[in-house]
């Protein structure tokens, strides 16, 4: 099969959908691969590597449309480019289906399957060829440095001999992966770090990048069962609001990374937020390309507010080794329908059957919603957990079986015990008496044994055992051809070993046993 | 030179008590030495007011037989590793089975039997019958299960339809022959003890075979409760009261460890004797499929990790004993510790072949028990333990135990593993474990597998981390 890779047209899109790593990866699937010339000179990669890989490089996108089985890009089609498919394509792309209605319908018409990389569903499984995980990872860490290339101090706190200087504080809105990411490389610059998310769950998440969880005092939980958060209600947001003006006095960088899929990102830093921000702040804006979480924020462009505050609409998309890792998704993606031998587009998939957004001439999207959330993962599997009440009265109930099995089986005892009396001769009764009541000190006497000495307790239990040599010692004649000693002499043999070996081997064990 | 019988007795009920001092001294590490030694001189007390007590005869059998068994006894269990503990403590309970029922057939020959009378002759025929019977399922069982554990027979269970039915039917053909041997005069009788004695060591048999490897812990306490009961019921025989209560402190104490053994598993006690396999809590439907992709590092990478972490707890399983691998463990242990970072061994009460038998491995190779814990106290500890590192264990870190009601092992306490930073699994290959049950913690993205064998992996680490 023929796996062709065209230029991206967009004179922003840097990226591309295959570097030579994931050229030899194609092969080793079993994959041809068509590399259209100069595809990878804005991410760095020059065609005589793509050569050396293994590629063979083609002049024109027409050669690459018409002569593939599947087409690998980044940025989604344009009208020209959709023009040149072929029919029965399949295309792997972002494509962002949600606002791209008229783009599904031309590649329906034209019967091109197209897969939209960005609608991988985000489940446990799929977490290699998501998208956009890895690209938010880039973008989260970017965001830190050129917030820092923006801002005018350190960020960490040092003591040298000009002078102290104080770190600088990062604030991250939304802990999402691009969230965390941008966490983590604040925190290991030295800069003192929170974060700021609706969904309680990810507060472990990140403490253990090194931030602090902010939150709100009303109780209301953001996580939502698609894993992306839910908008949350008017107290709510008035209370992020006040809380996120007492933050703008004091953090110098802030990152916002809001996004709800298909919507416009929401307005989280409004304008006073701006204002009360310290001049040379600086805020970065993750979410420029869908309107911004900043008021201010022009998308590709860094502005400067009237009091003096950077706000960065623009990032550099690190695109070399943003095409790696999107060309690492679309090779996983490749892998799991089957590699080039059994490729095979199954719609009974959750993962092929979510991202194939058109599919023989028809549009598949929205698709069936699927459950991601890892706390709401057992779905309707996990049990709803019993208020106190119920535990309560489940316990009450539980007690109250217990008493009466207890007093029943204690009626059955007497009975059988009564029936024993009735029956036995005197000196089994005695014999009787004392062995239940062993029984009981023997109960009694192992509950409280450690776990760590259950080996030396069986051993030596084992050893005690050994007191059948009792019954041996007592059977013995004098007379050695009596077949009594004879059996009572080997009784007594092997019970004698067990005594003695089970005493040994159990100090030996306990010797060992040291603090 | 004889003892007077009253002053017999009161020996006995000195020893006695010496027995129950010595089970009780076991519950804790301190006082466990002490438990020992007054088990030994309870036992010493208890022949010495056995033999220089009235009607005892043979003197010099008795003790040629004593002498050459603890010449045997000190040997063994000298010789014995302690990674073969479990296989001589089941050989052990066997011996004790033998001699219930050879103390039974002595007691059957015993003159004294033939001069009683009505119920007082029933009565003891009965003991005898039941005291063979317990001996002999003790005797032939242990075999079997020191068999499966020395691998000279397959660990894999042996079962098939209708075998509980089987053993029914022979109990109920053991219970007729009891009833024939309860009237048959004199020494008549004979042939019925024999053909009991087979079939209860065929019993002893099947039962022991029916039951997979893993099970062992649960098996080995139980034979060890099976030999206490067969001590005890030779006492009724005997009307010797200090045979009954020692066996009833054994039985009973044997019995409880089973018991919690299972509890462990959160498999209920029948279901592990009668060997179904199933479990007591799975709700059936369907299996959870399991998400993600198994990952491997090599010895470098995992070295690295652990030079990073601050906090290591590691799982030792069945395949650290198999591996031998406990040596190196503790030398690996002690250069993470005099690097700072804070090591402790987490133990499931199930892990190995022998209740505890983790614990007198790692004492063997001096690890100190402080830092030796049960699954309860460490498991709150796995969110903020950076490092995890599974050797050799399996069923005891799965985490379907918790998530997935169709598994066969959902609700049995495991050790959550899955929750630390990191997760290192270090297995020969990604066979299921004993359970069968594959094991979706190896999928999860914060667990990495570490192929090889353990004893070789570790040191390898080791010579990383130096």
């Amino acid at each position: 099969m023929k796996v062709g890779v065209p230029a991206e047209i967009s004179a922003n899109e840097l990226r591309v959908a295959a570097t030579p790593k994931t050229v030899k990866r194609l092969q080793k699937q079993g994959f041809e691969v068509y590399i259209q010339k100069g595809a990878g000179l804005k991410a760095n990669y020059s065609d005589k590597e793509f050569e050396e890989a293994g590629a063979k490089i083609v002049q024109t996108a027409n050669e690459i449309y018409s002569q593939s089985d599947i087409v690998l890009k980044v940025k989604e089609p344009a009208a020209e480019e959709i023009a040149m498919m072929r029919e029965g394509l399949v295309m792997l792309s972002y494509l962002w289906p949600a606002q791209n209605q008229d783009l599904l319908q031309k590649l329906a018409d034209k019967k091109v399957n197209a897969v939209a990389m960005d609608a991988i569903p985000r489940i446990s499984r799929a977490q290699k060829m998501d998208v956009l995980s890895s690209m938010a990872n880039i973008a989260g860490y970017r965001a830190v440095i050129e917030g820092s290339f923006h801002f005018g101090r350190f960020l960490n706190g040092q003591i040298t001999a000009a002078g102290k200087v104080e770190p600088a504080k990062v604030l991250v809105i939304g802990a999402g992966v691009a969230g965390l990411a941008a966490l983590g490389a604040a925190y290991s610059l030295g800069a003192i770090v929170r974060a700021f998310d609706t969904r309680k769950e990810v507060a472990e998440q990140i403490q253990s990048m090194g931030g602090t969880f902010l939150t709100v005092e009303i109780e209301e939980d953001g996580a939502t069962a698609s894993g992306y958060s839910k908008e949350m209600s008017k107290e709510f947001i008035e209370a992020e609001m006040k809380l996120f003006l007492e933050q703008a006095k004091e953090v110098d960088i802030v990152i916002t990374t809001a996004q709800i899929p298909g919507k416009p990102a929401p307005k989280l830093w409004l304008d006073y937020h701006v204002a009360a921000m310290k001049p040379g702040s600086v805020v970065v804006d993750l979410a420029a390309s869908t309107g911004g979480n900043c008021v201010l924020t022009k998308n590709g462009e860094i502005v400067t507010s009237e009091n003096g505050v950077i706000i960065v609409g623009k990032l550099n998309q690190l695109p070399t080794q943003a095409s790696q890792l999107y060309g690492n998704n679309l090779c996983h993606l490749l892998d799991d329908m089957g590699k080039a031998e059994k490729f095979k587009i199954d719609m009974e998939d959750a993962v092929v059957s979510r991202a194939m957004v058109t599919y023989n001439g028809k549009i598949n999207w929205p698709p069936a919603p699927l459950q991601v959330s890892p706390t709401a993962g057992g779905g309707a599997k996990k049990v709803a957990a019993p208020t106190p009440e119920e535990t309560k009265a489940a316990d009450e109930a539980k007690a109250k079986k217990a008493a009466v099995s207890t007093l029943v089986s204690l009626g059955v005892v007497g009975a059988l015990l009564l029936l024993v009396g009735a029956f036995a001769p005197p000196a089994f009764i005695q014999h009787f008496t004392v062995f239940v009541l062993a029984v009981f000190v023997g109960w009694q006497v192992i509950t409280n044994v450690s776990h760590s000495l259950h080996t030396p307790l069986m051993a030596v239990t084992n050893a005690i055992s050994g007191i059948i040599v009792v019954g041996g010692l007592l059977q013995t004649k004098n007379d050695a051809g009596n077949i009594m000693t004879i059996i009572a002499s080997i009784a007594i043999l092997i019970a004698s070993i067990n005594i003695v070996g089970g005493f040994v081997v159990t100090h030996r064990m306990l010797k060992m046993f040291k603090k | 030179m004889f003892i007077a019988k009253e002053i017999q007795t009161a020996a006995y009920l000195f020893a006695s008590i010496l027995f129950i001092l010595s089970l009780s001294g076991l519950s804790s590490q301190e006082s466990a030495k002490r438990g020992v030694l007054y088990g030994i001189v309870g036992m010493i007390v208890a022949i010495f007011a056995t033999v220089l007590g009235q009607g005892v005869e043979g003197h010099i059998y008795i003790i040629a037989a004593i002498a050459i068994a603890s010449v045997i006894g000190i040997l063994l269990a000298r010789k014995v590793e302690m990674t073969a503990m479990p296989q001589l403590v089941a050989i052990l309970h066997s011996f004790v089975g033998l001699a219930a029922v050879l103390v039974g057939f002595g007691s059957y020959l015993d003159p004294a039997t033939q001069a009683l009378t009505g119920a007082e002759h029933t009565i003891h025929l009965v003991e005898v019958f039941v005291g063979i019977f317990i001996g002999a399922i003790t005797f032939t069982g242990s075999i079997i299960a020191w068999g499966k554990l020395d691998g000279k027979v397959p660990s894999k269970p042996w079962s098939f339809k209708g075998l509980q039915t089987m053993n029914l039917v022979l109990l109920l053909v053991c219970v007729g022959l009891g009833v024939m041997f309860c009237g048959a005069h004199g020494t008549e009788g004979m042939l019925y003890l024999l053909i009991m004695t087979a079939i209860a060591s065929f019993i002893g048999v099947v039962l022991v075979m029916a039951i997979g490897g893993g099970d062992m812990p649960v098996v080995v306490s139980m034979l060890n409760s099976y030999s206490g009961w067969a001590a005890s019921a030779a006492g009724f025989m005997l009307g010797n009261d200090l045979l009954i209560v020692t066996g009833a402190l054994v039985g009973s104490s044997g019995a409880i460890l089973s018991m919690h053994m299972c509890h462990a598993m959160n498999r209920s006690f029948f279901s592990v004797i009668f060997a179904s396999g199933g479990s007591g809590s799975s709700q059936g439907g369907e299996k959870k499929a399991i998400e993600g992709e198994v990952t491997a590092l090599n010895h470098e990478e995992v070295a690295g990790l652990l030079k990073e972490a601050k906090s290591v707890v590691i799982v030792p399983g069945y395949g650290m004993a198999v591996a031998k691998a406990q040596y190196p463990i503790y030398e690996m242990v002690q250069t993470l510790r005099k690097a700072g970072k804070n090591v402790r061994f987490a133990i499931h009460p199930v892990a190995g072949r022998l209740p505890g038998h983790m614990n007198v491995l790692l004492a063997e190779a001096n690890v100190p028990y402080d830092i030796v814990l049960e699954m309860d106290e460490i498991n709150d500890d796995m969110p903020d333990t950076d490092v995890v590192m599974v050797i050799g264990a399996n069923d005891v870190v799965n985490p379907s135990a918790q998530d997935d009601p169709a598994s066969s092992i959902y609700g049995m306490p495991v050790i959550e593993a899955w929750k630390a930073e990191k997760v290192i699994i270090m297995k020969r290959s990604m066979s299921a474990g004993y359970s069968g049950e594959d094991n979706p913690l190896f999928y999860k993205p914060n667990s990495e597998m570490l192929y090889g064998d353990a004893k070789a992996s570790v040191e390898k680490l080791l010579g990383f981390l130096r």
